[in-house]
């Protein structure tokens, strides 16, 4: 038996509206009221967070960790450092890998790497479709069985309506939610980069608001047919906002996220054909952020995600039109939202953005985490709001360096991670 | 002759440049032309050199005429086109680029399909970089050899009334056109389908319509652009038939042009699609002269980037 007291800080726990100056305590793992261990005291850990939030271990939804295959990129050793660097204590991974997590076998691989070289939790979305092609459905109860949190297709989209529709009618007698990575085929083409001024400017073929937001109303209109959920991911257009506000206003199981560098970054970033600013979908423009924080604002967004996807620097490298898309995420994640949403737009309050990032990506998850309730699993994250850090892409534990922040300076940061009572990170 | 001084190393884009830069070129260029009138047309500006005529796009007319600039100017020049470069053994643009370095090459004119690709490399090599396309972004040695010719011509540029017509959504010859343009105070009108020619243009500093009436009484410049139908990916016209009888310059339609207007293409043409061919052989137009006058201006690029007039940065 051990135990921890982390003593003095002020601790947020939004599943339990609990938001209160006091001493969180630890035992073998797991939450406890306080610990029947009281001699002799050297068995009690003593963390001091006076000056801190104690808030549940945050969880992001929405990762890419390149294993299997891809290991140049990114492992799931590298990739939950980067996580625990940034005070995540559970990420969900998306299963673009190669081969692709459409089957129940590369799920377990995936488990059981993670159980080897894992730092924090690791959960598996499994593909809605074979090889993430759109026509086929994969296995779901197979990969259920084996582990899977939700189905997604994730950096492809399911064109045909009605392999969704029938993959979220299959889905829901599991009780799994489908994510969805919104962009229709035909109207986005060979789109790098929001269409609009910029575009058109420097000579690069636009990605339309539109080609998010006709996927969006589609996964609206299935979600309230077949009565099941569909999260949409990584939202970009006002647009889309929009359309998720009235949506959610009738009771539809629709809901989304929204990233960090879509509400800090605008399409102008591309004009030196930086490809660490080519993200799929992209950034858009000042007008779309401002919509994109009153939908977090006003509770239309309920989580937040980074969509950390690594990519080696020979690979992004190279012209913008062959550099791959995305960017890395964790580590900068929770400081961005922290400076932009609380401190700089004063969208949301701390607790509000701790909520997003614990319980409510749970919920949706059916995860047994995201909250300090007595019994649950000792994942906390130690956050201190106020404290000014500036980024060092350098110091990653990626050995990718596809970030756009290096050298940026943000106000929030976690300062300790702990995973079942482990500390597995600290500053 | 403007008394600014040239101290960049590469020429990329033409939206880079101040309307200053731009005149010292054309000024540059006119005092090249000379050259090429003379029996001996050879200057020693570029004796030493090396140019790498980099073409990783086909390319017949901005590839030769970049290479009689570069022996005009006592260069010695290597072509390397992209069926025999390595690019296509899966060696990075950045990789062969360098290797072309290691090889003391002193200028690179680079051709690519990648909008971007010019600024790519002139970030990362010391050696001169000169655009001479990049994907749908910018072509600024046509650009600036086509605004060589107006000024030439009409002996202005301030309050000149120029219309460019066609696909200019993917045209990096539209674009750099309009910047230099835009820049030199000339009024420019961009013609075509909506599809081709959208509003967000406007943001550029231009007028747009879709009606080539609007322009044709008015205007003292007619830029007609190549369509080039088999390449796009997507429908923005039915077919070439259509888009002539909505935007060809037909007989009818070019006896409404002002007297004296200008009739320009930086070719090839494609007769009987954006120009009638008894229209394109008529005395208006200056489709030939453009591609004089760009041998002019490719000297004083190269001579300005890479020719030691360049002040020390």
């Amino acid at each position: 038996m051990s135990a921890i007291r982390i003593t003095n800080g002020r601790i947020i726990d939004p599943a339990n509206d609990r938001d209160e100056i006091g001493d969180l305590w630890i035992e073998d793992g797991v939450i406890v009221a306080e610990s029947k261990i009281q001699n002799p005291k050297s068995k009690i850990e003593e963390i001091d967070a006076t000056g801190l939030v104690v808030a549940p271990g945050l969880i992001d939804l929405h990762v890419h960790f390149r294993e299997p295959g891809q290991s140049h990129k990114e492992t799931i050793g590298t990739g939950t450092a980067a996580a625990a660097a940034g005070g995540f204590t559970s990420v969900v991974c998306m299963p673009n890998t190669s081969p692709a997590a459409d089957n129940p076998a590369t799920i377990s691989w995936i488990h059981e790497r993670a159980a080897d070289i894992a730092k924090v939790n690791v959960f598996c979305t499994g593909a809605i479709t074979k090889g993430l092609k759109g026509e086929e459905l994969a296995p779901v109860a197979s990969m259920k069985n084996a582990g899977i949190v939700a189905i997604t297709d994730d950096g492809h989209c399911v064109q045909n309506n009605e392999v969704m529709r029938r993959a979220l009618e299959y889905a829901r007698m599991f009780d799994l939610p489908l994510l969805d990575h919104c962009q229709d085929y035909g109207i986005v083409g060979d789109g790098i980069m929001h269409e609009g001024e910029w575009s058109v400017r420097l000579g690069l073929p636009g990605w339309p608001r539109i080609g998010e937001e006709l996927i969006v109303m589609r996964n609206i209109m299935l979600s309230e047919l077949c009565d099941a959920p569909i999260h949409c991911q990584h939202l970009t257009s006002g647009g889309s906002i929009r359309l998720l506000r009235e949506a959610k206003a009738r009771g539809v199981k629709i809901s989304g996220e929204i990233c960090p560098h879509h509400i800090t970054l605008t399409d102008e970033s591309l004009k030196g054909y930086d490809s660490n600013y080519k993200m799929n979908p992209p950034l858009r423009t000042e007008g779309d952020i401002n919509l994109l924080v009153g939908g977090i604002a006003d509770g239309t967004i309920d989580i937040l995600a980074s969509d950390h996807a690594p990519h080696a620097p020979y690979e992004k490298e190279v012209e913008l039109d062959h550099a791959p898309f995305g960017i890395l995420g964790l580590e900068t994640e929770f400081a961005i939202f922290c400076d932009v949403l609380v401190h700089k737009r004063k969208a949301i309050a701390l607790p509000r953005l701790i909520e997003m990032l614990t319980i409510n990506p749970a919920k949706l998850l059916r995860l047994d985490r995201g909250t300090l309730s007595v019994g649950a699993p000792a994942d906390v994250t130690l956050l201190d709001p106020d404290l000014e850090w500036t980024y060092d892409l350098t110091k990653t534990p990626s050995p990718s360096r596809n970030s756009p922040f290096h050298d940026w300076t943000f106000k929030g940061r976690a300062v300790r991670t702990i995973v079942a009572g482990e500390t597995v990170w600290k500053l | 002759m403007t008394t600014t001084a040239w101290t960049r190393k590469d020429l990329v884009a033409l939206d880079a440049l101040s309307a200053d830069e731009i005149t010292l070129l054309l000024d540059t260029a006119k005092a090249f032309k000379g050259v090429g009138e003379r029996t001996l047309k050879k200057v020693p500006a570029l004796r030493g050199k090396t140019l790498v005529n980099f073409f990783v796009e086909p390319s017949t007319r901005t590839r030769t005429s970049f290479e009689l600039a570069a022996m005009r100017l006592s260069a010695d020049v290597v072509n390397i086109a992209a069926t025999a470069s390595s690019l296509q053994k899966g060696e990075t643009l950045k990789d062969t680029a360098l290797n072309l370095e290691a090889l003391l090459a002193d200028v690179i004119v680079l051709r690519h399909s990648s909008a971007g690709a010019a600024q790519f490399l002139a970030e990362r090599l010391q050696a001169s970089v000169i655009n001479a396309g990049d994907g749908s972004h910018e072509h600024p040695t046509q650009g600036l050899l086509d605004v060589f010719t107006m000024r030439e011509r009409a002996g202005r540029l301030e309050g000149l009334e120029v219309a460019i017509v066609g696909d200019i959504l993917f045209s990096r010859v539209a674009r750099s056109n309009v910047h230099a343009l835009v820049k030199l105070g000339a009024k420019v009108t961009l013609v075509g389908p909506t599809t081709l020619v959208p509003r967000s243009l406007e943001s550029l500093g231009v007028r747009v319509t879709h009606r080539l009436e609007d322009v044709l009484e008015t205007t003292d410049v007619i830029n007609l652009l190549r369509i080039q139908h088999e390449r796009q990916r997507k429908e923005y016209f039915p077919s070439l038939g259509e888009y002539t009888s909505l935007f060809g310059l037909t007989k009818a339609r070019a006896a409404r042009l002002k007297p004296g207007c200008l009739i320009m293409h930086p070719g090839p043409i494609n007769r009987g699609v954006e120009i009638d061919s008894d229209v394109a052989d008529g005395p208006h137009n200056v489709i030939l002269e453009q591609v004089t006058n760009g041998l002019a201006v490719r000297m004083a690029v190269l001579y300005l980037c890479a020719g030691g007039a360049r002040a020390a940065v």
